[in-house]
């Protein structure tokens, strides 16, 4: 029993680094923030960097913990996002207390998401590999176009849906165009804040990690190991693959919720293909299936191309560079042989000391 | 008293290729018995239709009285089957308890939502399964090593562990592919006792596929012979060992 308890113990306290980790930086930057000496481009980063952090704890989920990979995160991001803004833009005017309305959207965002990644991950996880990466892709860029030919409005005779023009819609002259094609929704209420972020963060990391650390984790990290040996021990596959899908497009859908109340303007074209490999970068430079590491990459690949901006068209050269040398230094096996033997020595040398 | 298992005229093909054909097979409850037969023979494929990987083109299968034809692999380990693989296959990068923890879900449950909360339900459940587990290790010597990661174990071991799992879905059945495979005389010996020791602590009983013929005489009391998926010579240990099929069939003529 010795060994479970040193095992708990080990965990426990590698998962409260992490959290410790995130807490810390949000007081630095709270800090730094009332003091008022924080720079306007870095307060106006603070959302989008706990809405990457969210995004890639999220995909991680998938690709570390489930092993599978998925190129279209983007896609629950994307219906997280409208999802919830639909909401705001129609009980604007009902629910009048913010961070009620706010905290509703975010759940809504999160619920529709999860229904759209059960829909889907019923019939795409019957594959593997590339080929529910190529699906998955796919899945992104069709959610995308479909908001993109909607057109709801709202007036007094209820909701009305066309796929032509706002004009086809035939509205009263009350009515309020909500989902405006391409236009996306406009004018939607900003009530992301910093503190909702990290909130955020805190609760996507809670899930994932008592997650792992339970009987369903156990069962989606034995079906990534080894396929056939967890079906012969009474495993079912298909409900713990579509677990961890259906979780992780929740909590996409949540980030897309913080993502979208951080803007005026939503427009799906935003959550393309490029967005979906963002996120899958965070997750594969931080480390697959390491939480810490794909929160730090989340926020130093987030925060670096708008420090870099003085560079102008040098910038996405020196981030390509910075990419390149981090995956080298993260994964390369000379570099890791290397890291662990100064590292090692290192460490060894300071706890010597400390006795 | 009935068989545990009772095959009957059980067959499959794959296309033209016919991997078993016309096999019978009758296994007392609490019987050691071994499926051997020369490289290509058919031994795999009978697990794997033993075990609902395959599905057979004809016969029928009682487990127990019980027909398990046509059942999911998911729900043949429901109804006590369990088994090992010929070539290793853990959970390689989660600890060895782990790997027995996972075995015991069927068993031990709760609900998801405990899974993300942690609820008491989950510390309860979570305390007995570790406690179930260690003791399942400690049969294989292998409570020592519980947190190692199970790819870091070494081969010996690695076999060992997997029978373990095997047994923490507590099988009626346990079949056992090729589990000397890669071992060195003394680990082998090792392993007769393991097995025996398995069995007679843990009541169940087994079906075994080996080349190594030392024990297989060792331990097993019946045996069925199979050369190109046709049973070859079937019944005691001995008498069949000395059959002269059987050693033209291994040793050519």
């Amino acid at each position: 029993m010795e060994i479970v308890e040193r095992m708990k113990k080990k965990n426990f306290k590698s998962n409260m680094i992490t959290y410790a980790m995130v807490i810390v930086a949000f007081a630095i930057m709270q800090v730094w923030k009332t003091s008022g000496n924080l720079s306007s481009l870095l307060t106006g980063l603070l959302v989008p960097i706990c809405v990457y952090v969210v995004l890639a704890i999220s995909l991680n989920l998938v690709v570390g913990i489930s092993g599978e990979l998925s190129l279209g995160h983007a896609g629950f991001m994307c219906v997280g996002a409208f999802a919830s803004a639909f909401f705001s833009k129609c009980t604007v005017d009902v629910i009048t207390f913010v961070p009620l309305r706010f905290l509703l959207a975010i759940l809504i965002g999160a619920a529709v998401s999860a229904v759209f990644g059960l829909l889907i991950g019923i019939p795409v996880l019957r594959l593997r590999g590339d080929y529910l990466a190529i699906v998955t892709l796919a899945f992104g860029e069709i959610i995308k176009n479909v908001i993109n030919i909607f057109y709801i409005g709202l007036d007094s005779n209820g909701f009305h849906v066309s796929t032509q023009d706002q004009f086809s819609l035939n509205m009263e002259a009350d009515g309020q165009i909500i989902l405006g094609g391409p236009q996306g929704i406009t004018s939607i209420a900003k009530c992301s804040t910093f503190v909702a972020g990290v909130v955020l963060i805190l609760v996507a990391l809670f899930i994932v990690l008592n997650l792992v650390n339970s009987r369903d984790g156990r069962a989606i990290m034995a079906i990534r190991d080894n396929r056939i040996a967890a079906e012969s021990i009474g495993i079912n596959i298909t409900k713990y693959k579509l677990m961890a899908f259906t979780i992780s497009a929740a909590l996409a859908g949540a980030a897309g919720a913080l993502y979208s109340h951080n803007l005026s303007t939503l427009q799906a074209s935003k959550f393309n293909f490029n967005t979906s490999i963002l996120v899958l970068v965070f997750v594969v430079l931080g480390g697959i299936g390491n939480m810490r590491g794909s929160i730090i990459a989340a926020v130093v690949l987030t925060v670096l191309p708008e420090m870099l901006r003085f560079l102008s068209d040098y910038r996405m050269l020196i981030y390509a560079i910075v990419l390149i040398v981090m995956m080298i230094f993260n994964w390369a096996p000379k570099s890791l042989e290397l890291r662990e033997r100064y590292l090692g020595r290192f460490f060894h040398k300071s706890a010597k000391e400390g006795e | 008293m009935a068989a545990m298992l009772e095959v009957k005229n059980l067959g499959i093909s794959f296309g033209g290729l016919r991997a078993v054909n016309a096999l019978d097979l009758t296994i007392e409850k609490g019987a050691l018995y071994g499926l051997i037969g020369p490289n290509g023979a058919g031994k795999t494929t009978v697990f794997n239709l033993l075990t609902g990987v395959y599905k057979p083109s004809e016969g029928s299968v009682l487990l127990d009285g019980e027909s398990i034809v046509g059942k999911s692999t998911i729900e043949i380990c429901k109804c006590g089957i369990a088994r090992t693989f010929q070539n290793i296959r853990l959970f390689k990068d989660l600890p060895v308890i782990d790997n027995v923890k996972a075995a015991l879900q069927n068993e031990y449950k709760y609900s998801l939502f405990s899974s993300i909360f942690h609820t008491p339900t989950y510390r309860r459940v979570e305390k007995e399964m570790d406690e179930k587990a260690l003791e399942l290790l400690k049969v294989f010597d292998l409570d020592g090593v519980a947190d190692y990661k199970a790819s870091n174990l070494p081969y010996g071991r690695q076999r060992k562990l997997e029978i373990a799992r095997a047994l923490a879905t507590d099988p009626k059945l346990l079949l056992l592919d090729e589990p000397a495979a890669g071992m060195n005389p003394n680990e082998t010996k090792e392993l007769m006792e393991t097995i025996h020791f398995v069995r007679d602590h843990f009541g169940v009983t087994i079906l075994l596929i080996e080349h190594d013929m030392k024990l297989v005489a060792g331990i097993c009391e019946e045996l069925t012979v199979l050369n190109f998926g046709e049973v070859l010579s079937q019944g005691k240990t001995a008498a069949v060992l000395r059959d002269p099929q059987v050693i033209t069939a291994y040793l050519g003529e």
